[in-house]
């Protein structure tokens, strides 16, 4: 029993979100097993840009109730190195279907030695449409790319505005690289915006295929001052975002919203570390449901999620 | 370098033995790999993990695996936070998450050089298991703040100490010791752990002399295998490493200075 989602065929719901798991290096960290139970029915990459990044200086994470603050500020090796270094050896990453509990349990045993290719879907960010244009037109080459996501939570130049922000400025931007590619094109949506479901309107107005949220939402966290003085900020990019079960509820309310705006598919995520979350957010209207935090507590978390909603 | 089973693993707590300010904790781990010397895991208390000061802890704690003994793995606790706290609470019979053994070890000594352990603090845990493999050839140099600290130095065998108030052994910094080892003979080999100051006076002193060391870093960390990208330090030349998989032990030669900021949520 698998999942469609987008033309694509999944082993069952559950997915990372963008930059919460790296293949890479949890090969080197569990070894063969990585690949044996790779939890996710489609692989995210972190955020590729156009340029390389280093991130942002540290400290990085500030952990608040039941939740953590990030500012990692995308570290990547740049597009170029991206398809070059990196995409060999992230596709071809294949999954098991979870099995269900059902009567037949032979047929639930074959079931679960079925593997599923675990399509690899690459996240990019510009900072202009003519960036975006070009990571799309780039990434839309190469076949071991199922899909691409767009991270729109980017500061516009010009009007330091996100783009995903602004609905008007958010369409024209979809609208530019949709025929770019044939690839399904996914819209990762800001929490950090007036409005959700009116920006996930354009992002279909433009052409996405699908929408994603919740990304994480704007966040401080002030260092604990000396006597007599105040607190400045501790985070070494200033702010950064907040994720886990301390932002689920928003998540939900958020997920709902799109859900019943956009006929397009939705990937629902924030806060979701159990079979029951994520159960929720499909009840709130998601066809596929994202792990991101929960990951970082449990490397697994995504799979026994997936086998909690086959029960 | 020893792989970690891909998922985290309930660990039957069996001894809480208090040693000064510390604790060391102590489980049953059987059928996992061998640390190497200078890996670490990520640990949570099985029941009541949050709800403790400012509602927290949520993520594990990543912690120097100290010792191995048979089946047992220990570790060293400072309660420093609510997950230091909480962590220290458990008694035998109760439960820990554990994932690990992670990250990249202490490398062996090369070109005959000598062995000296400089730890400070809770720093000293990846030097104890680190004297175990090496055995008897290391010089253990240990820093405390102060006497309930300095009772730490049990963990590893023939240590000489220094504490910042001169209650125990040498009154002054570790770095002290490490000047007048270095000065009998420098064709030595430094592993060194503790807190980002002391870590960086030996980086400078080593570097300083031509004495190549390996450092033991900490870090603010979520995953503890390359997933967060937050216990980033700045490299020499530009750019980061990831503590948690370039890591935790660093060639010093890699770094500028040990980051002022380096220290985990606790």
């Amino acid at each position: 029993m698998s999942v469609a989602f987008c033309g694509l065929e999944l082993a069952h719901r559950v997915i990372n979100g963008s930059g919460t798991f790296d293949v890479i290096a949890a090969r080197k960290a569990f070894g063969p097993a990585l690949e044996a139970e790779f939890p996710f029915a489609a692989y995210v990459s972190k955020t590729i840009t156009r340029e390389p990044r280093a991130g942002n200086a540290p400290p990085r994470l500030w952990e608040t109730p039941a939740g953590l603050i990030n500012s990692i500020g995308l570290p990547n090796k740049g597009l170029e190195a991206y398809l070059a270094e990196d995409l060999p050896r992230l596709a071809g990453l294949r999954t098991r279907a979870p099995c269900s509990g059902g009567a037949d349990v032979a047929g639930a045993a074959a079931a679960a030695e079925r593997t599923w290719p675990a399509p690899l879907i690459t996240n990019v960010m510009g900072s202009t449409a003519e960036e975006f244009a070009t990571l799309v037109e780039a990434c839309a080459r190469h076949e071991e790319i199922a899909a691409l996501e767009l991270n729109v939570s980017c500061p516009n130049v010009r009007t330091g505005l996100d783009i995903g922000a602004d609905p008007r400025q958010l369409e024209r931007v979809v609208a530019h690289l949709r025929p770019r590619t044939r690839k399904p094109l996914i819209v990762k949506l800001t929490p950090n915006t007036a409005d959700v479901a009116a920006c996930a309107e354009a992002a279909q107005a433009g052409g996405a295929d699908a929408v994603s949220l919740i990304n994480t939402l704007r966040a401080m966290a002030l260092a604990r001052p000396a006597a007599g003085c105040r607190g400045s900020a501790w985070l070494g990019g200033g702010t950064g975002g907040l994720s886990g079960p301390a932002v689920r509820a928003v998540a939900l309310a958020q997920v709902a919203a799109v859900a019943g705006r956009v006929t397009i598919p939705v990937i629902g995520m924030g806060g979701v570390q159990s079979a029951a979350h994520a159960r929720e957010m499909i009840d709130a209207g998601a066809a596929l449901v994202a792990v991101g935090t929960a990951t970082f507590r449990d490397p697994v978390a995504a799979a026994q999620i997936a086998h909690g909603l086959a029960e | 370098m020893s792989e970690a089973p891909f998922s985290r693993r309930l660990l039957t707590v069996t001894g809480m033995e208090e040693l000064g300010a510390y604790r060391v904790l102590r489980v049953v781990d059987a059928g996992t790999p061998e640390p190497d010397p200078g890996q670490f895991a990520m640990l949570a208390a099985a029941e009541r993990w949050g709800g403790g000061e400012d509602e927290r802890p949520y993520l594990p704690r990543a912690f120097s695996i100290a010792r191995r003994d048979g089946d047992e793995s220990h570790f060293l606790l400072e309660d420093v936070g609510p997950g230091t706290r909480r962590l220290c609470e458990l008694r035998s019979g109760e439960q820990v998450w554990a994932l690990g053994p992670l990250g990249r070890g202490f490398a062996p000594p090369t070109e005959g050089r000598r062995p000296i352990l400089a730890g400070g603090g809770a720093g000293i845990a990846p030097l104890a298991i680190l004297q175990d493999a090496l055995g008897a050839k290391a010089s253990a140099l240990l820093g405390f703040r102060d006497r309930d600290r300095a009772a730490g130095a049990s963990l590893l065998r023939d240590a000489r100490v220094a504490t910042d108030d001169g209650s125990v052994g040498h009154r002054g910094p570790l770095t002290d010791l490490l000047a007048a080892d270095l000065e009998r003979d420098a064709h030595a080999l430094v592993y060194a752990c503790g807190p980002a100051p002391m870590l960086e006076a030996v980086r400078a002193m080593c570097a300083s002399l031509a004495v190549p060391a390996q450092l033991a870093l900490e870090a603010p960390m979520a995953c503890g295998f390359g997933a967060c990208f937050g216990c980033a330090v700045a490299r020499r030349g530009g750019g980061y490493l990831r503590v948690c998989v370039e890591g935790p032990v660093i060639d010093a030669d890699e770094l500028d200075h040990v980051d002022p900021h380096a220290g985990a949520p606790a």
